[in-house]
């Protein structure tokens, strides 16, 4: 069967990408294959792991359980916006290398978006708070520990950065 | 995986996906939020030729709280059920359950309604539609509209009675009546899984702070959610052990992967005289 293909535009990192995809197309592949974005990372395909986590909207979602053609004329921030407007690290990702928050980096995309929106929320988290913001996303070689203190380093930046812009 | 071909509409109106489940309804499957369907389809545990996305019907996704009770659109997802302070309010079970559905991340995109509809027997709303007697709204080109009973609405393990031909449009979560206190509380293997055993309770008081009316819903102790009402059992000790015992030997849970049915069972015991006391207390004078 020739699937049928669906035009769509996606605003990505603040930029309008247009694309043609078959349905079955997930957000997180389209990103991938057709945008080149390989900064998201699929593990379970399934919504366990949070690798593939990135911003709908400003809000944390799976990519692996939603289809491109449901994103279509949405705005997506993956881990490769979660930078600075010059290109220098973002807070989050900072704290991460600071902390040693990061080894195989494969479930860090994940991690690098669900906090980023998350201290949107919650600027200045408690380290339970910072436990349980990452609850949904699963790392097997760092473990936790460095992730939670980058979290809260993460926070401090973040607050360092506002007030010097101020 | 990857999910198999499928054929896509993405419908603007509530009209307009009616009449594509008259014409497809068979073969095809709505897609809300997908948090359950599209796993199964990435697993490819599930093939349906067609897929209806309700995702741009915008008029379904909607919290609305009056006095008698919160109304849940289609497309609401779980956190704006979570958030909905209104709804809160009205119908505290509402946050206190859905606070333990999955990870933050999956309620950004997970709906409320979508998960009546999908009937896990491990699920957190069901259990709690069921436990405040509440509603499905229904519509179809052939039968219009209709409401269903939540002790109509789970007809088995991910069977509901929405049938295929059928958009649900609303849930409806009456207010408790009186002086009722609510609780719910669950234990998984992991934060954010799938519960052993879940619990739900409400709790009617007097003013002399006698029981009037009490009752647990269950979940994942058998093949739909399920709903004990232990009003008679003796409430004469401050622990509550004697109605949580009364309500676990109701239950029929069975052994599965992830917990013996005995501790299923055990485990229902425990939870249920925690749930029944701190719903007590939380409306005891």
């Amino acid at each position: 069967m020739t699937e049928q293909l669906h035009q769509i535009t996606v605003t990505v990192n603040g930029v309008a990408r247009r694309g043609e995809v078959p349905a079955r197309r997930l957000l997180a592949d389209f990103l991938r294959m057709d945008l080149g974005l390989t900064g998201t990372h699929l593990g379970c395909e399934h919504g366990v792991c949070g690798a593939c986590t990135l911003l709908l909207d400003g809000v944390p979602v799976r990519s692996c359980l939603i289809f491109a053609v449901s994103a279509d004329g949405h705005a997506v921030t993956t881990v490769e916006g979660c930078c600075e407007a010059g290109g220098e690290l973002g807070p989050v990702q900072q704290a991460f290398q600071d902390c040693h928050g990061l080894q195989c980096g494969f479930c860090t995309p994940g991690f690098i978006t669900t906090i980023t929106a998350y201290l949107e929320e919650n600027p200045k988290p408690t380290e339970e708070e910072a436990r349980e913001a990452i609850g949904g996303n699963l790392c097997r070689c760092t473990g936790y520990q460095n992730i939670v203190k980058a979290v809260l380093r993460a926070a401090d930046l973040k607050r360092e950065r506002e007030s010097a812009d101020e | 995986m990857k999910p198999p071909p499928v054929v896509y509409h993405g419908p603007d109106t509530v009209d307009e996906a009616v009449r594509l489940l008259a014409e497809h309804g068979g073969h095809a499957k709505v897609l809300a939020g997908g948090q359950s369907l599209v796993p199964m389809l990435n697993m490819r545990l599930t093939a349906p030729a067609r897929l209806i996305d309700v995702n741009r019907l915008d008029e379904l996704a909607y919290v609305r709280t009056d006095l008698e009770g919160v109304r849940v659109g289609a497309l609401a997802r779980h956190a704006d059920v979570e958030r909905a302070t209104h709804a809160f309010e009205a119908v505290p079970l509402l946050r206190q359950a859905v606070q333990t559905v999955a990870h933050p991340t999956i309620r950004n995109r997970g709906t409320t309604v979508g998960s009546l509809v999908h009937a896990d027997p491990c699920a957190e709303m069901p259990a709690v539609l069921l436990l405040l007697d509440g509603e499905v709204l229904l519509r179809s080109d052939r039968a219009g509209e209709r409401v269903v009973k939540a002790a109509d609405f789970f007809v088995g393990p991910m069977e509901s009675a929405c049938e295929e031909d059928e958009l649900a449009i609303e849930a409806y979560f009456p207010k408790p009546r009186g002086r009722t206190g609510t609780d719910w509380r669950e234990l998984s293997r992991r934060n954010g899984d799938y519960a052993m055993c879940g619990v739900g309770t409400s709790v009617r008081v007097d003013d002399t702070g006698a029981v009037t009316c009490a009752k647990a819903a269950y979940i994942g102790m058998g093949p739909v959610p399920s709903v004990v009402d232990v009003t008679g059992a003796d409430f004469s000790g401050a622990d509550f052990c004697a109605a949580a015992e009364h309500a676990a030997d109701q239950l029929d849970p069975e052994d599965d992967i992830h917990a013996s049915a005995e501790y299923r069972r055990h485990l229902a015991r425990v939870l249920t005289a925690r749930s029944l006391k701190a719903a007590y207390e939380a409306v005891a004078p």
